[in-house]
């Protein structure tokens, strides 16, 4: 066991690694940093001694060992463009990033869920086929596109609810989030559920067919030959035994949250890290540019070793596979 | 004639009686490929979807006979036709039945032009990655070993990231321009061919007119691409299908964002978002014909490539 937690370890850290590498090669070789990096109105001994303070004088090996030194300490350059160091500027927006994903994390289960189920118990009628023809739309419509058909109807024509920023934010438990707040609410409803669109469609589908699966299993005959109500039923046994991919498939969506919440933060004005991506890439802000690349690589490759030793525990043929390989 | 006749009736090109008489004593008559397009057709979605999408491949590549206005030639363009709405008469004379944009653009006319760009971009990548994803997963199948161990390791590593953020990292790199949105989108998409054709060239590899081949003393490349290559074709082509609807939409999101095309290569992605900023004035028609053009090309890809599937694969035959 032990040897698969290590080595699945020395794995991720090789991807950071080569993640890394061509990170720092995609900057610094496909760019001209200097270009990037100093004030195109310094003079020539402007330029020279700029480009002696950042090392870009050094050979790129070298150049390269000291940008992984920075990483080590999270130290990524500071911004050009607020001067603040780039991890700090990125950490600062984070919270409104989480709190995106985990309302629209929050909007695919409780969505997602019942009207899978209802789905998967009854295939044939017209309500199963709207639905099942809504997750289609949900996964074949660009997310940016529902996004600004949401902001027409709701924000432009009904006028019901805010289209753009976050609100007003609150401090519970020590954590400051706009979900505490009536106003902050009203601002994630567009932006979570437009978030959210792609993982309900892909939860109803994945309940649909456990459900459809479940459905004629000995368990729930047995459960029903007890004479238990049709809501213990589907509530406690069925239930139980669906909600086991579903659960591992939103765990492993959940980085996918994060990197697509790029879209709908530049939609609807929501001031988080993926907005900042954006921003940074239009103004050419590299070093905010290397810190995302790195954070969002970071945080896929965790999520990824976590699923693989949680797997690794509860099914001990994922660990003799790997070993085979 | 046995009744066991061969269900091809290539044999009988040559005679047309024979082949009346098959078709008298009701064999099938068809060649394969006859019997997959009527499978295709039997779904009125899928034949309505592949008519929409051969009217609108035809209109983008005949976009400058059948448009009022070439939107990229300054001359034509006149700043005070600007943000008109539908149905509006523009100053050169001809009626703007979608508005025109906040340059004065008819947007009937740079929808077609912009509809040129978007699928070029899908239609060049998708077929880049292909080459390269079908070569690497046939190599990886054949060779086996190490080899195939080290590619399928990249492979499943690539394919653990989305492929937006793939794609987004790449342009973040690079920087902005058509060229390097297809190579992002080559580099975002070559895996998913090089796992299906790797998954189908495993399976016809250990076939035996793969070892009758070999016997042959062919070389391995002919082996590779003359043989085994055209029996995984099937999968490659549906899953090609479906890819580059996922292209031309990665390519839109990207290009709203403004971090895909630049203005000069104004794909409807770059059109959208240049409605965008009229959108809350309620000028909503620069933003969502554009819009609908894309819908409507994604959503007709996709009807097909199920289609396709559904008629392709082999243990859905009824």
């Amino acid at each position: 066991m032990s040897e698969f937690m290590i080595r699945r370890f020395f794995q991720s850290a090789i991807v950071i690694l080569a993640m890394s590498a061509i990170v720092f090669f995609g900057v610094n070789v496909v760019g001209d940093p200097v270009d990037m990096l100093i004030n195109p109105e310094a003079d020539q001994a402007d330029i020279e001694a700029t480009i002696r303070a950042l090392g870009l004088d050094r050979p790129i090996g070298e150049q390269y060992l000291f940008f992984l030194k920075g990483i080590w300490v999270g130290d990524f350059g500071k911004s050009f463009i607020f001067g603040q160091p780039a991890l700090q500027l990125i950490l600062q927006r984070m919270p409104a990033t989480m709190e995106l994903a985990f309302a629209a994390l929050f909007l695919s289960i409780v969505i997602g869920i019942p009207l899978g189920l209802f789905a998967g118990l009854r295939p044939e009628s017209r309500a199963s086929k709207g639905i099942m023809a809504g997750s289609i739309m949900g996964f074949s419509l660009p997310t940016f596109w529902v996004g600004l058909m949401m902001i027409i109807i709701f924000a432009v024509e009904l006028g019901w609810l805010p289209s753009t920023g976050r609100g007003d934010t609150a401090t519970f438990l020590g954590i400051t989030s706009s979900l505490f707040t009536l106003d902050g609410l009203s601002h994630i409803c567009l932006p979570a559920f437009n978030l959210a669109l792609l993982k309900i469609s892909l939860v109803i589908r994945l309940t649909r067919a456990g459900t459809r699966e479940a459905v004629h299993q000995d368990y729930i005959k047995f459960a029903r030959a007890k004479g238990l109500s049709d809501r213990r039923i589907i509530g406690v046994h069925l239930l139980k035994n669906i909600l086991i991919p579903v659960v591992t498939v939103i765990g492993l969506e959940f980085g996918s949250l994060i990197a697509f919440s790029v879209v709908t933060e530049t939609i609807f004005a929501w001031p988080g890290m993926g907005k900042l991506l954006i921003e940074s890439i239009l103004v050419l802000d590299r070093p905010v540019i290397v810190a995302y690349l790195m954070i969002i690589v970071a945080l896929f490759v965790f999520i990824n070793l976590a699923v693989d030793i949680v797997y690794s525990l509860l099914d001990p043929r994922v660990r003799l596979r790997d070993q085979g390989a | 004639m046995s009744s066991e006749a061969t269900p091809n009736i290539a044999g009988t090109d040559g005679d047309p009686q024979i082949a009346a008489e098959l078709a008298e004593t009701g064999l099938i008559v068809e060649t394969p490929f006859k019997r997959f397009v009527s499978e295709f057709l039997e779904s009125r979605v899928a034949m309505g979807a592949l008519l929409t999408l051969a009217a609108i491949v035809i209109a983008a590549i005949l976009a400058p006979l059948i448009t009022p206005q070439n939107p990229y030639d300054l001359g034509q363009v006149d700043i005070m036709d600007g943000r008109l709405p539908p149905g509006s008469e523009a100053f050169a004379e001809y009626t703007m039945w979608l508005g025109s944009d906040g340059a004065g653009r008819d947007l009937y006319s740079a929808i077609l032009y912009g509809l040129r760009i978007s699928l070029a971009v899908g239609v060049t990548s998708g077929i880049i990655a292909i080459a390269i994803g079908m070569s690497v997963g046939l190599l990886a199948a054949y060779v086996g070993g190490r080899v195939e161990a080290f590619i399928m390791r990249i492979v499943d590593l690539q394919l653990s990231f989305p492929a937006a953020l793939v794609a987004l990292m790449l342009v973040a790199l690079l920087g902005k321009g058509i060229d390097k949105i297809i190579l992002a989108l080559v580099v975002a998409q070559w895996a998913y061919y090089a796992r299906t054709v790797r998954g189908s060239a495993l399976v016809e590899r250990s076939k035996e007119y793969v070892e009758a081949a070999a016997s042959l003393g062919l070389s391995h490349a002919r082996i590779m691409f003359r043989h085994i290559l055209p029996n995984c074709l099937a999968p490659l082509i549906v899953v090609g299908t479906i890819q580059t609807a996922h292209a031309i939409a990665l390519e839109a999101t990207l290009s709203f964002l403004g971090v895909g095309l630049p203005q000069t290569e104004p794909s409807l992605g770059v059109l959208i978002a240049n409605g965008f900023e009229y959108m809350l004035s309620g000028k909503y028609w620069i933003s969502v014909f554009p819009g609908i053009a894309l819908l409507i090309t994604i959503v007709s890809i996709n009807l097909v490539g199920d289609q396709l599937r559904d008629v392709l694969n082999p243990r859905l035959k009824r």
